[in-house]
Order: C-alpha cells, then sequence, then structure tokens
C-alpha cells in the first residue's frame, strides 16, 4: 500500500460515489431528453415556419370543467402543471423518507405521488376530448380560394350564423366577402391528424405527438410507482434497508416534471 | 476512503432531516409562483420576442430547481454533473442546423 493520494480515477471505488442503478438512470434520463428535445426543436422549426397561420394557446385551450362553453384560457392547464409539480414534492419526501429507512412514510409519500400522478393523466384526457371534440361552431377548411392564396388551410367564423369568416392571416371579411369562401369549404369540426379546426394539420399532429409522448412516460411512471409501493409494503426491503430503488423512480418521476415545464412552455406559453 | 465519506455524509445532511424537507418545499412554492407569472404574462400584450424570452428563462429557472433540488443533482459530485450536463450544449448546434438547413431544405422543396 502507497501512502500517495490517489485520484478517484485510480479504480477500487465508484468515481461518483452514487450506485449503479442511479447512475444508469441518470445516462437514461439524458438519452430520454435528447428525444424530447429532439421532438420540441422540430415542432419549434415548423411552427416558425408556419407562424402567420398558427394558432394561439390561449384561444384553443379555454376550457375548464364545470363552466361548460364559458371561456376560461389556459387556466386548466395550470392546474395540471400544479397537479404534476406537487406530486414531484410528494415524490421527491418519499425519497427523503427512503433515506431515514422510514418505511411508513415511503407509503403515505409514495401513495400522494400515485394520485397525482392519475390526477394528471385524468386531466389530460379530458383535455384531449376536448380538443378532439372542438368548439360549438366549429371552422372551415377552405379547399378552393378565390386567389388561390390559402387553399387547404383553415378559417374561422367571425358571427354566429356562420354568414362571415376570418381568413388564416387573421384578415376580417365581411358576408358578401365571405360567400365565394364558404362555396368552396367544408365544416370542420374538433382536431384529427388529418384535419383541425384550430389551424395547420401540423399542429394537432405535434399536439397529440408530444403531450402523447409525455402522457405516456406519466402512465409508466404512475405503473412503476404501484409496483415498488407493492414492494415496499410487502417487506421486499426490510431484510436489506436498502430503499435505494426509491431514489431511482423518483429520478424519472421528476425528470417527467422537467419534461411537462418545457412541454408547457412551448405548447402553451409560447 | 475518509474524504469520501464526509462528502457523503455533507451530501447526506442535505438531502435529509427537518431541513431539507423545509427547503424542498420551498421549491415548490418557487416553482408555482412561477407557473403563476408566467399565466399572467401570457395574457399581456408586451412585445411577442421580449416576453418568449422571458418565458424560457423562466423555463430555464424551473428545470435548474427541479434537477438541483428535486433531483439533488446540487449535492452528486461535480464530475457527474458535468457529464450529465454537458451533452446539452450540442442542442444549441441542432437548433442552429434544424433552422439553417431546414430554410434552406423548404426553400428546396416548396421554393419559398
Amino acid at each position: 500500500m502507497t501512502t500517495e493520494k490517489l485520484s478517484i480515477w485510480a479504480g477500487g471505488k465508484s468515481p461518483f460515489s452514487i450506485h449503479w442503478g442511479k447512475l444508469y438512470m441518470w445516462i437514461f434520463l439524458v438519452s430520454d431528453a435528447f428525444t424530447f428535445s429532439s421532438l420540441l426543436i422540430s415542432y419549434g422549426v415548423l411552427r416558425h415556419k408556419f407562424l402567420e397561420v398558427w394558432p394561439h394557446a390561449y384561444e384553443v385551450f379555454v376550457h375548464f370543467p364545470l363552466f361548460g362553453e364559458k371561456s376560461v384560457p389556459l387556466a386548466y392547464v395550470g392546474l395540471m402543471t400544479f397537479i404534476l409539480i406537487l406530486s414531484s414534492v410528494t415524490m421527491v419526501l418519499a425519497v427523503e423518507a427512503s433515506h431515514r429507512k422510514s418505511k411508513k412514510e415511503i407509503l403515505i409519500w409514495l401513495s400522494l405521488t400515485i394520485i397525482g400522478g392519475f390526477f394528471f393523466l385524468g386531466s389530460q384526457a379530458w383535455e384531449w376530448t376536448h380538443f378532439i371534440m372542438g368548439s360549438e361552431q366549429g371552422a372551415i377548411h377552405l379547399i378552393k380560394t378565390p386567389d388561390n392564396k390559402f387553399n387547404g388551410q383553415i378559417a374561422h367564423w367571425t358571427n354566429e350564423d356562420r354568414t362571415a369568416i376570418i381568413l388564416p392571416d387573421r384578415t376580417v371579411l365581411s358576408p358578401s366577402q365571405s360567400t365565394p369562401y364558404i362555396a368552396n369549404s367544408e365544416k370542420v369540426e374538433g382536431a384529427n391528424l388529418e384535419v383541425n379546426e384550430y389551424g395547420p394539420p401540423m399542429f394537432a399532429d405535434y399536439f397529440f405527438g408530444v403531450t402523447g409522448f409525455h402522457g405516456f412516460h406519466v402512465f409508466s411512471g404512475v405503473a412503476i410507482n404501484i409496483i415498488v409501493l407493492i414492494l415496499v409494503w410487502k417487506g421486499s426491503f426490510d431484510k436489506s434497508g436498502n430503499y435505494g430503488i426509491i431514489e431511482n423512480i423518483g429520478l424519472y418521476w421528476h425528470f417527467v416534471d422537467l419534461v411537462w415545464v418545457f412541454v408547457f412552455t412551448c405548447f402553451y406559453l409560447v | 476512503m475518509e474524504t469520501n465519506q464526509a462528502a457523503h455524509d455533507a451530501a447526506h445532511s442535505q438531502t435529509v432531516g427537518p431541513a431539507a424537507r423545509k427547503r424542498l418545499w420551498k421549491v415548490f412554492w418557487l416553482l408555482l409562483a412561477i407557473t403563476l407569472v408566467e399565466v399572467a404574462l401570457a395574457f399581456t400584450h408586451i412585445n411577442k420576442d421580449l416576453l418568449n424570452t422571458v418565458f424560457f428563462a423562466f423555463t430555464i429557472v424551473k428545470a435548474y430547481y427541479i434537477v438541483g433540488y428535486f433531483m439533488h443533482l446540487k449535492t452528486e459530485r461535480s464530475e457527474l454533473a458535468w457529464i450529465l450536463l454537458l451533452p446539452f450544449v450540442l442542442l444549441l448546434y441542432f437548433i442552429f442546423m434544424a433552422l439553417y438547413e431546414g430554410t434552406a431544405f423548404h426553400h428546396v422543396l416548396f421554393g419559398s
């Protein structure tokens, strides 16, 4: 044995002083973060390309439970964000309890995290339902326009009787000006992958794709949390007293929260 | 080995105990406050470019607190933090590539 101080890279000990499982989780999360980055950056570029016709989030996401057709813009996603941040706190408190090997507290905080996850998933289902069903008025899909400028684009009604429209570049037309546009158009209600009443098809495609991919992460997180909750409850870690797995699933859960922070900014705020 | 243990204990005291729990709740209130300010700002009529810059700055702040305090990266060894975070510098090149070459590509495909 030499007495000189060896570098932490000299071997024989963990250079990062963390468990390998945690390191693996971190590396997975970095790769997953790149997947989400690619989705969000491509979204940003396409949106930049179609900036003039891209819908504003505060005109699309206006529903709130029990408020019916009354417009309450962005309140619901605000609530969803609140739920996810709250479930992140309960998760980190479960991790804190796991360091103290307090089985009872782990069970409480982990259960609350799972409930928060279910609330978020339910909220997302609700949000999607309203997005897919669309507004009562709907919009029109312009098949052929007089100057061929807006062929294949979406125009919205400006009055209750559905006789006047506003063009994708936000030009307001009178009923007589609107007639030739309406004559060669079809009604659109809600959204699917081919056409939607809010704007370019790309808008709904990215909304479904990115929030769906994130929602699937939340779903997996809830499933994993339930499995670990059962394992803790059954006493699988009682003998070893090693609750490292709580820390690993905690990292995953916080990552899901982190991704939502970016999705929230890109899809609802900007 | 002793210094390793000491470092481990120091990290432990920052992530466990009443003071640590209090700090976590503080982070929660901060994240909530930022979110509320963001939603409020979305309804103002400030210059859109300035507003978007503010939104992304707030997003980075929120990400810092989630990764640093909820995921405990602040109490891990700094070598680990560097290894995990440095690759994200490549995203800047990705954005440049997508915008610059993407525009050229769009030009070729659609001619505008």
